[in-house]
């Protein structure tokens, strides 16, 4: 960050001089520190595992050299291409899942709860997110595995238990419950915003509830919508904690297999660093179309 | 123009995680529908008594969803037979098995010390950088606000796979610090975010009436600014403490020998199967998280209704 020379001469304007130079100085203390520290242990860092994914079979301790995209082509072989669409179905079906399981809940606290218990029932419904999510996914084997809860309860109604845990239903269940909260709280606050005199207007004027719900409050709650679907969608693909515990070895996903290549049997650290990348670059593109969306949907207003 | 839209679309997308702290509305306009806030139920389906909807039943069905979980696992820390799903009878036993587990306890340290550090340097950090950010106009703004986002935009897998190999790359040989280090980079993004939506909607002309009274601009900092962000400061500090508590991954992937935290032990248990002293884990740490989640929120309470 280079500072630049304060005005000097001018005879009346100490003040000014010591306003750019306490300025500069301002600018430096506050975001220097930060920003040092996400340049040293975040950018750096991704710029190496760049790196680090065009250097094919790659041992830890041999010299990195990089020489093609033999990993990235790997990541494309059946196999591999199978995890990466595997990853893809369970993030869209827990998006999917999570919209239409909160939505409602959403829709409920925000314009049909009593309004003083709103925010109540808003920190009620996304308490469990304060208890650790490994805990969480964990006590979805209790329930999910084939003496476990769900089974007794279905034995007893006489339905046939089902045989969930270790396969992918067990992963999207326990990815939409994970991330359920996050979803419902991105949509309070796009709903909470909602004109409620649109509403009455369209029920003034004729408009069935559906009409007016698809006609006037979806619209409204599109940025929402958006915004809770790209953060689910993002966090799913990346989650590692609830197809590892509850999937089994049918589904793999990508985080697990980027894990794989460093923690586990048979560790390939440039094929992870590929796959990982490849993540990164899925991210962002959900990112773009957010930003872009966004600013589009805000340009209508 | 485009820029405070962007920055909001992303703050929507970003923020969700305060606990809603600070995406929870401030001061509820109360005056909107004084007699009836049903009126607009009422309106869309009048031939429905709104109390008992298809929509509340739904919401209680999944506030049942939510809470499952979590009485699936204390109901059965106290479950004498642990292997089976089955009532057999209560019992203490596993929460004496747990208390004389010295494994746990040398976790549950292990991640004390980690997110207690973490959180205290990110607490500066983040802060400082906060409030640079809403202060300052400069070259490269943009991207350096872009830059913070990232540890809340990639996936923790990717980031925890980006820290172990730039620190093997670099030689520096793993422990418990490198899980601090690593973890700050995230704390502080969470606190940064929490700290500038409270920074949002401070009144400026204090600080300003300070710099015209005489005060230094460090004395304005700290006497000013300072005590006016402390409940977003708090507030970012226990969300940040919380996660650095929960994660598991950029964790197992920067910590040295010996250096286990409590998700890392909890996890290397879990995955072979249900385990019943850790059903006892369960129940404590959703008693702290539960307490932890008061204090937080009757922070924020106090903070709301001292602005009003």
């Amino acid at each position: 960050m280079s500072v630049s020379p304060p005005p000097s001469e001018t005879s009346q304007s100490p003040n000014s001089e010591l306003a750019w130079g306490t300025r500069w100085l301002g600018v430096t203390g506050l975001l220097a520190p930060a920003g040092l520290w996400l340049l040293l242990l975040l950018v750096l860092p991704t710029l190496v595992i760049f790196q680090l994914s065009l250097v094919p079979n790659i041992r830890p301790g041999d010299v990195v050299i990089p020489s093609g995209i033999e990993n990235y082509l790997r990541a494309l072989e059946p196999g591999n291409l199978g995890v990466v669409l595997r990853s893809l179905k369970l993030a869209i079906g827990t998006t999917f899942l999570c919209l239409i399981l909160g939505f409602p809940v959403a829709y409920w606290i925000a314009l049909l709860a009593p309004q003083r218990w709103r925010n109540l029932l808003l920190l009620g419904f996304v308490l469990p997110l304060w208890t650790s999510s490994l805990l969480r996914t964990y006590a979805w084997i209790a329930i999910l595995r084939p003496t476990g809860v769900l089974n007794s309860l279905l034995g007893i109604v006489g339905i046939p238990g089902l045989d969930l845990l270790n396969r992918p239903p067990a992963v999207l269940v326990g990815m939409s419950y994970s991330f359920l909260p996050y979803m419902v709280l991105i949509l309070y606050s796009s709903l909470e915003k909602l004109d409620r005199q649109l509403l009455e207007a369209s029920a003034d004027l004729g408009a069935t509830p559906l009409q007016t719900f698809w006609k006037i409050t979806v619209p409204q709650a599109l940025p929402g919508i958006a915004a809770g679907s790209l953060l689910v969608f993002i966090t799913s693909l990346g989650d590692f904690i609830d197809p590892e515990l509850l999937g089994g070895a049918s589904s793999m996903t990508v985080a697990r297999l980027i894990y794989n290549q460093f923690l586990g049997q048979t560790p390939n650290w440039g094929f992870g660093s590929a796959l990982s990348m490849v993540l990164i670059f899925a991210v962002s593109v959900a990112i773009a179309l957010l930003l872009k969306y966004g600013d589009s949907s805000a340009t209508q207003r | 123009m485009a820029t405070p839209l962007r920055l909001n679309a992303n703050r929507d997308v970003l923020c969700l995680q305060p606990s809603m702290t600070e995406t929870a509305p401030t001061p509820q306009p109360d005056l909107d529908h004084p007699d009836s806030p049903d009126f607009s139920l009422d309106m869309a389906h009048s031939s429905f008594k709104p109390r008992l909807s298809w929509q509340s039943v739904f919401v209680g069905l999944m506030f049942v969803f939510m809470y499952l979980p979590i009485l699936v696992l204390v109901v059965y820390s106290f479950n004498e037979s642990a292997y089976s799903a089955t009532w057999e009878g209560f019992t203490w036993e596993w929460y004496g098995y747990l208390l004389s587990d010295a494994r746990i306890f040398a976790a549950l340290r292990n991640s004390l010390t980690v997110a207690i550090s973490a959180v205290a340097i990110s607490a500066v950090l983040g802060t400082l950088m906060a409030v640079g950010l809403a202060r300052y106009r400069f070259p490269g703004r943009q991207l350096y606000l872009g830059i913070s986002y990232l540890p809340l935009i990639i996936p923790d897998i990717a980031i925890a796979v980006a820290t172990l190999v730039f620190l093997a790359a670099v030689g520096f040989s793993l422990s418990l610090w490198t899980i601090v280090a690593a973890h700050i980079v995230f704390c502080l993004a969470y606190i940064a975010i929490v700290v500038s939506t409270r920074l949002a909607d401070l009144d400026r002309n204090l600080e300003e009436a300070a710099l015209d009274l005489g005060a230094t601009p460090v004395q304005a900092f700290f006497q000013v600014l300072l005590p006016q962000l402390m409940p977003g400061i708090v507030s970012g500090c226990l969300l940040a403490f919380v996660l650095s508590m929960d994660d598991f991954l950029i964790a197992s992937f920067t910590a040295g020998a010996g250096a286990t935290t409590l998700p890392m032990e909890i996890f290397s248990r879990i995955r072979t199967g249900v385990k019943p002293d850790v059903n006892a884990l369960s129940a404590i740490l959703i008693s702290f998280s539960g307490i932890l989640a008061f204090v937080a929120e009757f922070v924020r309470y106090r903070s709301e209704a001292k602005r009003r």
